[in-house]
């Protein structure tokens, strides 16, 4: 078990005793007022970390079981998951994950200090599998006509890399936002009928809660357009108007997404969601987990200015190519 | 009696009904409103400095997108260069084509970002100023009475504000030095410091100045001076303007697959 492990762990085993001590915790927060801005409304403004113990969708083994039954039981998945997300893990040369970030390597698991315990066992809360619905029949076509235009032209240009290679958008930064390995961090801003809501590498979402209309226009947007309203002390935002490209998880220009926010205490908000889009899963599905405050600033992303990736990527697979027109020159002389 | 009220009456309705016209909204905090959307009119994004008409950059382009002219915006009409740096100016305007960060969407900077031809929308709370630039999406925090300095540089550098009376004054440091101040090629480096003004002068139009300190760069700090504008169309809302996907071709297409020759084609 590493060091951060045992720190989760102790903190995991405190905010039991915590459950314990007080288990109408819920009702007590209720009961407390929530901190206000200057002009009224409940004050989510912060910066926060998104990454926590649950998985996205929950192991099938565990059913429909919603939380884990015992600390032994979400240590045996909650380490399973950090470790696989943070320890060195042998790679094969040549393959994709051999020249991804390590993120042992990169220290990127000390960067990411603020993990929350969460005693889910999957972000995913509904279907009650915990598992997100399978993709329609229609859905499935789209990715496979997708795939299969693509193959054997993976290098051919830029317009051929996934979206996040490409500096347009990182997808788990879009509604609904969703942790990532790495950066899985945003900040919230507030001023007098705004709300800003910016993942570490994503676009700041300028979310009107002046009670306007949705825009009849539909533009497509590669973030969407969201609106957003005060019900009572949660924050809900409705966002449509996506651009076909943005295409999350298969998704077409009609996905609909539905987000919470509302105040747990000082040092947490829970995000909710919930996503529709019938040309893509046959049901809704809806989510949740929290994001812990941090005391950090979030540095400029600057994805585009410093791709070096991109430009690297095709570069070498121009030299590969050169290298197997020349070996099959070369070859009849052998 | 009623003749004393109605003059009372009109001494009061006078400065309402004039209103509109000066008055500067206010915020919570007493402190002017700068909130919504802004723009500027005018042709410094071309060229800081008095300029005539000119050529489109690519010829092919025609009238559509020639240069329009501009009578400057720099106090004085010229910017101080030392005279290593003003033939490095003239490097970029032959370059520009290729060298303009702008025609690759990389970040604008401050105070390019001010006066490119797309608005930016500013939220304001007692604490922190945000802009949202709509060009490449640029985002600035501002710090309100912000001591803090700046980690390590970055295209939109590191502002701390504060307020005197009615003028917002940002101190902008922590810049890169890899950003241009327009499409002429006028550029400071990352020793710059810049100082802007952003003062109301009526519910839609603000006055803005930016002083840029850069001694590596320029003889003396100088200044650019300009009104902006408040977008007032019915329903306006920000769009994106996420421009990675026009400069791919620009910055990529050379390491493009090359597309084998047309076999079997008219000879």
């Amino acid at each position: 078990m590493s060091t951060r492990t045992q720190l989760i762990a102790a903190g995991f085993a405190a905010g039991i005793l915590a459950l314990i001590a007080a288990p109408d915790a819920d009702a007590q927060t209720k009961a407390k007022s929530v901190p206000k801005t200057a002009w009224g409304d409940p004050d989510i403004a912060g910066v926060y970390a998104e990454f926590t113990t649950a998985p996205l969708e929950r192991p099938a083994e565990l059913g429909d079981r919603e939380f884990y039954a015992s600390q032994a039981e979400w240590q045996k998945y909650a380490e399973k998951r950090l470790n696989e997300v943070n320890e060195d893990v042998e790679t094969v040369p040549g393959t994709q994950a051999d020249v991804h970030y390590n993120m042992g390597t990169f220290k990127l698991s000390e960067n990411e200090g603020t993990t929350s315990v969460n005693m889910r066992t999957s972000i995913v809360t509904q279907p009650k599998n915990g598992r997100i619905p399978p993709l329609t029949a229609a859905a499935v076509a789209r990715r496979d006509a997708a795939a299969a235009a693509r193959k054997g032209h993976e290098f051919d240009g830029p317009e051929n890399r996934s979206l996040t290679e490409r500096c347009v958008v990182w997808p788990s930064t879009l509604p609904p936002i969703l942790p990532r390995g790495y950066n899985s961090n945003l900040q919230i801003f507030q001023s007098p009928g705004y709300v800003i809501i910016q993942g570490e590498m994503g676009d700041p979402r300028m979310i009107p809660t002046d009670g306007r209309a949705r825009p009849k226009d539909n533009l497509p947007q590669w973030n969407g357009t969201s609106i957003g309203r005060w019900e009572g002390d949660t924050f809900v935002v409705e966002t449509a108007g996506f651009n076909r490209e943005t295409a999350w998880r298969n998704s077409t220009e009609n996905l609909r997404v539905t987000e919470r926010i509302k105040r747990i205490d000082d040092k947490s908000l829970e995000y909710s969601f919930t996503v529709v889009d019938p040309d893509t899963w046959a049901e809704p599905w809806s989510g949740v987990y929290p994001l812990t405050r941090m005391d950090g600033l979030l540095f400029e992303y600057a994805c585009t200015e410093g791709n070096y990736g991109m430009a690297n990527i095709l570069a070498g697979e121009r030299k590969a190519e050169r290298d197997a027109a020349a070996h099959k020159t070369a070859a009849p002389a052998k | 009696m009623k003749i004393v009220t109605v003059a009372a009456a009109l001494l009061f309705t006078l400065p309402v009904a004039a209103g509109p016209l000066t008055q500067v909204p206010k915020a919570a905090d007493g402190h002017p409103d700068l909130s919504g959307v802004w723009q500027a009119l005018n042709t410094a994004h071309w060229n800081l400095e008095p300029h005539t008409s000119a050529y489109p950059v690519v010829i092919e382009l025609g009238a559509q997108f020639a240069v329009p002219p501009g009578l400057g915006v720099v106090d004085g009409g010229t910017i101080p260069y030392l005279p290593a740096a003003r033939a490095e100016r003239d490097k970029h305007f032959a370059n520009r084509l290729a060298d303009d960060p702008e025609g690759k969407c990389y970040l604008g900077g401050v105070p390019r970002s001010t006066y490119m031809p797309y608005p930016f929308q500013i939220f304001q709370n007692k604490r922190d100023v945000i802009i949202v630039y709509q060009y490449a999406t640029g985002f600035r925090r501002i710090f309100v009475d912000g001591k803090d300095e700046a980690p390590l540089n970055a295209w939109m550098g590191w502002s701390n504000a504060h307020w005197e009376g009615d003028t917002f004054v940002v101190e902008v440091t922590g810049l890169n030095g890899q950003t241009w101040l327009d499409r002429a090629g006028n550029y400071f480096s990352d020793n710059a410091k810049v100082v802007e003004r952003y003062t109301p002068i009526g519910p839609n139009h603000m006055r803005y100045e930016a002083t840029i300190e850069d001694p590596t760069v320029f003889s003396r700090p100088w200044t650019i001076r300009m009104p902006l504008y408040r977008v007032v169309d019915d329903n306006y809302r920000m769009l994106e303007f996420k421009c990675e996907p026009f400069a791919e071709e620009k910055i990529y297409g050379h390491l493009r697959k090359p597309v084998p020759p047309a076999s079997g084609g008219a000879k």
